[in-house]
């Protein structure tokens, strides 16, 4: 019998999970352990409207502390997870305390990827991950202060465009020849980068930082080519590594995440695990993912919760993206990873357009920019496996949904 | 503080105070409303916040921009009276405001 499931992690896939399980019917002793002192929040304002003040901190948190406790849930807050004995099914935590479970639900998350140039440790080199980030990171952001971003990615761009509209000098460096290139098609690229130029943001691709220089603190930026970008805010955004420490110190298979099936356990037939810190297999794109994605943290932990009361649930859904910057929203549906075909639907020109992705004739990933018709048309079709026509689809007069 | 009711789809009325400025949907999660799944947090990106407003309340609501529109349009069961709930900010005359949460949400 299953009378106790400990939860490790309370980011979007732990507050999930604990809510599916009391929602179907789990009535045994359910604890969550999260490293964070607060309730368990959203993380996608932290680099938008949390960040320049506009989401006030008590606006963050998915629920209520009612909520917990009239679901009887055991928060744990502020403590970490410090040893797994898979053997004993027992968690120790940083406070000493531990406890043992019949089941396991680890949703660790992931880690910013820290830079390793020299300099790097400087005070004053800032990482966007959580709450504790923020505050930091809006002292600098005063109207004229320059700030440094490191890294053209989502979180880059989103902070340089949050930095920008509170009136900071902004500088973006990026290492390869576009912004967000591994995540979006090259028209997409430049469209963003036009919309942040034109807003005033500097952007600088191809350019590689080797070493950060400060007497007390962090001062400049200094690049392969000579350049210098002087920063009285530096923020980086390079990337994230999953959080497994914890799993591969006890044992469990570990590769570019905590390897998972499509029912989300482990190696351990005791621990299941959900969210971006999960390896694990896609049978609509057939082959292995690590998604960094509230929609897959959300939905592959409602499939664990519902494995974890021995419900079989395979988790294999279509993951979608957004990234907020300026007034403009792009909005990804698929994983566009070895397309054979792309067409874009309409005129990057009127800030409107979507790019699509094919695949043996099929439609595998969408990217939508300001464009929320053709994105939630993309969810259904691409989930259906749908094969368009491609003249319909190039036409962006006919409706996408009508495509096939 | 003005309220909101929320008829769930289980059936049970939940009668929820809003504080003015916030989201119907912010509520509604805050309080764990079932069936407001709310993914993307009220970044209109995801359309799991889905509900039918009263018709009588129509005309007490701004309308649909053109964003939660294009959600709304592939939304599961979307009908004249669909809103996102995390388009609709609270105010002091939505007090008593009632929204059915539909039995689905997503496209």
């Amino acid at each position: 019998m299953i009378s106790t499931i400990l939860i490790i992690g309370g980011g979007q896939a732990g507050a999930q999970a604990v809510d599916t399980l009391r929602r179907e019917g789990f009535n045994g002793r359910l604890v969550l352990v999260s490293d964070e002192p607060q309730l368990p929040y959203q993380r996608p304002p932290l680099s938008k409207k949390f960040l320049c003040g506009e989401l006030a901190a008590d606006r963050l948190p998915f629920r209520h502390q009612s909520f917990y406790d009239e679901h009887h849930i055991e928060l744990k807050l502020g403590v970490r997870a410090t040893h797994l004995d898979p053997a004993a099914r027992r968690v120790t935590l940083s406070n000493g305390e531990e406890v043992v479970y019949d089941r396991l639900l680890l949703c660790l998350g992931a880690a910013s990827r820290l830079l390793t140039c020299p300099g790097a440790d400087l005070p004053g080199v800032h990482y966007l991950r959580g709450i504790a980030d923020v505050p930091k990171i809006r002292e600098g952001l005063k109207p004229g202060a320059r700030a440094v971003i490191i890294g053209g990615g989502y979180i880059g761009l989103e902070t340089a465009a949050t930095a920008r509209k509170m009136g900071c000098a902004v500088t973006v460096l990026e290492m390869a020849d576009r912004v967000m290139n591994r995540v979006v098609a090259s028209n997409v690229s430049e469209y963003f980068e036009r919309e942040h130029r034109a807003q005033g943001v500097k952007i600088i691709c191809n350019t590689r930082v080797v070493r950060l220089e400060g007497q007390t603190r962090v001062e400049r930026v200094v690049c392969a080519d000579g350049s210098t970008h002087e920063a009285d805010l530096l923020v980086v955004g390079v990337g994230a590594v999953a959080n497994m420490k914890l799993a591969s110190d006890a044992g469990l298979a570990c590769e570019n995440g905590i390897v998972v099936d499509e029912y989300c356990r482990t190696s351990d037939s005791a621990i299941y695990a959900a969210g971006d810190c999960t390896y694990h297999p896609s049978r609509r794109f057939e082959m292995r993912v690590r998604l960094e994605s509230v929609d897959n943290a959300f939905e592959q932990a409602k499939a664990a919760a519902l494995n974890l009361l021995e419900r079989p649930t395979v988790h294999d859904r279509v993951p979608w993206f957004w990234s907020d910057q300026f007034d403009n929203k792009l909005l990804i549906v698929g994983l566009s990873q070895g397309h054979d075909q792309q067409v874009t639907r309409g005129d990057p020109a009127t800030r409107s357009f979507t790019v699509c992705y094919l695949k043996g004739g099929e439609l595998q990933a969408v990217e939508a920019i300001n464009h929320s018709k053709d994105y939630m048309a993309a969810r259904k079709l691409i989930a259906d496996r749908a094969r368009p026509d491609i003249d319909k689809l190039a036409d962006p007069l006919v409706a996408l949904k009508d495509s096939i | 503080m003005p309220k909101v009711v929320f008829l769930q789809p289980d059936g049970i009325r939940r009668e929820i105070e809003v504080p003015v400025g916030i989201t119907l949907m912010e509520a509604a999660r805050q309080h764990g409303v079932v069936g407001v799944v709310a993914q993307c947090g009220g970044a209109c990106a995801c359309a799991t916040c889905h509900v039918y407003v009263d018709p009588t309340w129509l005309g007490t609501l701004d309308p649909p921009e053109e964003m939660e529109q294009g959600m709304l349009e592939t939304a599961w069961e979307p009908r004249d009276n669909s809103r996102l709930s995390c388009q609709v900010h609270m105010t002091a005359n939505l007090n008593g405001l009632q929204v059915t949460v539909p039995s689905r949400q997503g496209g």
